[in-house]
């Protein structure tokens, strides 16, 4: 992992610092170093492991059991889709079947540009405008293919090139 | 900020805010739910706020974000007090008219109003609107009246004087005695009597005691206790403090799901504003009593709402159950007695306290006591949150607040209770809605998911959605869940992509009672439900795609077709335009049509076609 070489982690310290080196802060650590990374390094988890003196097969036991965590870089737009049963039953599925075609990454896949992170959840919590799609942090309500590729595409306009 | 630290003081604080609000002649909410959101509401308030500013009407409005009013998808909804007007559906350029008609002349923007689409007349007031009519907004009715981040507003609303009253008038067991006289179960889904585990945790042996707040929330389609901790965390934290005193906790921990940043972060500002006031951390209110509560993450995971799963994942460990030979009232976290309650269960507590336990219990059923709130959405007209009376009849909620069917297609089912609940069909909407007689129906109250399906809704791929969800949610502990519900799941792939046989239904009802019978905790317990009660109702819908290869509802891909109604086509082209598989072909004004071996059954051509000419089946 090449990227990995040039990761500096000294951040992981001072998030370590800050929930006070307590093992029972492992989850609120392992977000705090995807807020930071975007992902769980492997020479971060090697650096927790080591810090708070847990073997590092623990700590890669609690890293791929809960859902918000990746160990793989994520592309530089977050999409992420909501397949809760409210979003389900307004065909949602579909939606993201169709955007995962667009976009042609499996959800869960960063797109070979790097450029977007297709992710789907079980649900976001808006289930009264089903279906819900929440790229870089905004919500979009009522999503259907057709609007849902106009937004990716718009995003792909802004840096000038265009994708797929 | 100030430090109360009697009775008086919060009096004292309570009409001094009460008076400096008294000095707007209009305050002006803006809904800031998650759904809003989504619909723009952070840019009408912004736009609003420079209006207000510019027109120099900022001593006369108080402009401010509330939590969510549950009519969410008629969103960004603006109300203007004392007028009590209520505007959806609320975009930037709305914005100079509000001001120069609405706040400058009084004048009601009709344009902005709810259209009833009963009586085709438009209302101005919420409570006018069918959908809050027959609501009963206990809980949740604050939620519009506050700036979650201002604990003055809060204060306003008779804030923290239930915390007051139970620890200068009352003693711990006078306080559990009301919880249980109050008749309140948990909020969460299984429906414990809460009074009881109160009692449990303060009775249980040691010195050390947690109490937890679970705003997890995993179940899908249901949102009441992020509404909750976003709009009015400090109603959640006085019932905490409350419980804490009563079962003589100091540390209690907020779980909230990874997924809800804005509930991490209101309930971040209550707790600092709290402990600034005096309401949280050492001597509380004077009383020498000391309590304190943090926020723990969760990482996305559904068996953590399971209590035992739950404590694991606070312990910082993989969030797998334990068996409850030894209850966590008893041995919770780190092996300490502890008590867990739902968000919603919490913000009760200070209702009942304030109001007592009597009149708590006269609203409700026999059993199931106070009101219930249920996240209304699906295929429904009004979808958003509702706060009723326990009792009431599905009917009464789905027709009359929820306004009946969303595209004219007849309901035929509403799932409750999430994954572990069940699907309930339309002939029993006469069902009153308490905890027991769901239960009896094969469904469950659960947290309050109400996800409505019509005709269009195929109850073959209901069940099967749940199964997978459950499939990968499931720990993986106990082999019944883990292996079991994959064969669930493979069974129901084969009917929906009608490779279904004459075994396959006993196959899968004998499947779902061992995984039944055989797993450690609720959610292997529960996981067949949604497969049972689709079974007990439906089982047609499981035959016509067994027997006839068809899918009724027109969901299930591998058996539907799209095809271009002859009569309908205008011939415009869009269907052709937007088709990603290039499977359409036409001329401009000529018929169009579906060549059905490309075509991706993607639905694209339906969603744009104006003329209604897409046809599938």
């Amino acid at each position: 992992m090449n990227w990995e070489g040039r990761m500096d982690f000294k951040h992981v310290d001072t998030i370590i610092e800050k929930h006070q080196g307590k093992r029972t802060a492992l989850i609120s650590i392992l977000h705090d170093i995807q807020d930071e990374y975007n992902f769980l390094p492997e020479g971060a988890l090697q650096k927790v492991a080591s810090r708070l003196q847990m073997n590092t097969n623990d700590i890669y036991g609690v890293a791929t059991f809960y859902k918000s965590f990746s160990l793989t870089p994520k592309g530089k737009h977050a999409i992420t889709f909501c397949l809760g049963t409210a979003c389900h039953v307004r065909r949602g599925p579909k939606v993201l079947q169709e955007i995962a075609r667009h976009l042609e990454v499996e959800p869960g896949q960063t797109t070979r540009d790097d450029q977007f992170y297709l992710q789907a959840v079980n649900c976001l919590g808006v289930c009264a405008i089903g279906p819900v799609m929440v790229v870089n942090g905004k919500y979009y309500g009522g999503i259907n293919a057709i609007k849902a590729k106009k937004i990716i595409e718009k995003l792909n306009r802004k840096r000038g090139g265009v994708n797929s | 900020m100030r430090k109360v630290k009697s009775v008086s003081d919060l009096e004292e604080w309570k009409e001094h805010v009460i008076l400096k609000q008294k000095q707007y002649e209009m305050i002006v909410s803006v809904c800031g739910g998650t759904g809003c959101h989504a619909y723009g509401c952070k840019k009408v308030r912004n736009q609003l706020a420079r209006a207000i500013k510019k027109n120099s009407l900022d001593q006369k409005i108080r402009l401010k974000l509330t939590g969510c009013r549950g009519l969410c998808e008629r969103g960004p909804i603006v109300t203007i007090q004392p007028q009590g007007i209520f505007y959806q559906r609320v975009q930037e350029r709305d914005v100079p008219l509000i001001i120069s008609e609405t706040i400058e002349k009084g004048k009601v923007l009709e344009h902005l109003l709810y259209d009833d689409p009963l009586t085709k007349q438009k209302v101005t007031s919420e409570k006018e609107i069918p959908f809050y009519r027959a609501q009963q907004r206990l809980v949740l009715g604050k939620n519009g009246l506050i700036d979650p981040a201002k604990i003055e507003d809060y204060i306003a609303t008779d804030g923290y004087r239930a915390l007051a009253k139970a620890i200068f008038e009352m003693n711990p067991d006078q306080i559990i005695h009301e919880i249980k006289t109050s008749g309140l179960r948990g909020r969460g889904g299984a429906g414990y009597l809460t009074g009881n585990k109160w009692e449990n945790c303060r009775k249980a042996p040691g010195d050390v005691r947690y109490i937890i707040c679970n705003c997890d929330e995993g179940d899908p389609g249901a949102y009441m206790d992020r509404s909750l901790m976003e709009g009015n965390p400090h109603s959640v934290l006085e019932g905490m403090i409350i419980g804490a005193y009563a079962m003589g906790a100091n540390q209690g921990f907020i779980y909230v799901r990874h997924e809800y940043p804005l509930a991490c972060k209101n309930a971040e500002i209550a707790i600092s504003q709290a402990r600034k006031a005096g309401f949280l951390g050492k001597n509380i209110l004077g009383s020498g009593f000391n309590f304190e509560v943090e926020i723990a993450k969760g990482g996305g995971a559904f068996v953590c709402g399971e209590s035992t799963a739950l404590i694991a994942s606070i312990e910082g460990m993989v969030g797998e159950p334990r068996s409850k030979q030894i209850h966590t009232v008893t041995q919770g976290l780190w092996g300490r007695p502890t008590n867990l309650n739902n968000v919603e269960t919490w913000a009760n507590v200070p209702l009942i306290i304030n109001q007592g336990s009597q009149w708590f219990s006269s609203i409700g059923t026999e059993k199931s006591k106070g009101t219930k709130i249920f996240s209304l959405v699906g295929r429904v007209k009004n979808t958003g949150l509702v706060e009723v009376p326990m009792g009431i009849t599905l009917r009464e909620i789905i027709f009359d607040i929820g306004g009946g069917p969303q595209n004219g297609k007849a309901i035929k089912a509403v799932q409750t209770g999430g994954p572990s609940g069940g699907c309930i069909p339309a002939s029993l909407f006469n069902l009153s809605v308490d905890f027991d007689s769901l239960t009896e129906a094969g469904s469950m109250m659960g947290s309050g998911g109400m996800i409505v399906m019509d005709e269009g809704s195929c109850m073959v791929d209901v069940a099967k959605y749940f199964v997978h969800f459950l499939k990968g949610e499931s720990c993986g502990k106990c082999l019944s869940c883990r292996e079991g519900l994959k064969r669930m799941g493979e069974i129901l792939d084969g009917i929906t992509e009608g490779k279904g046989n004459g075994e396959s239904l006993a196959l899968l009802e004998e499947l779902a009672v061992v995984v039944a019978d055989t797993s450690l905790c609720g959610l292997g317990k529960t996981a067949p439900n949604p497969v049972l009660s689709a079974l007990r109702y439906f089982r047609s819908e499981f035959e016509d795609h067994i027997i006839k290869k068809r899918c009724p509802a027109a969901v299930c891909t591998p058996l539907i077709q799209y095809s271009i109604l002859e009569e309908q086509c205008t011939g415009c082209g869009a269907c052709k335009k937007i088709c990603p598989a290039q499977a359409i072909e036409g001329e401009k004004k000529q018929r169009h049509r579906i060549q059905t071996t490309l075509c991706s059954k993607c639905g694209s051509c339906k969603d744009i076609c104006k003329a209604n000419a897409v046809m599938v089946q």
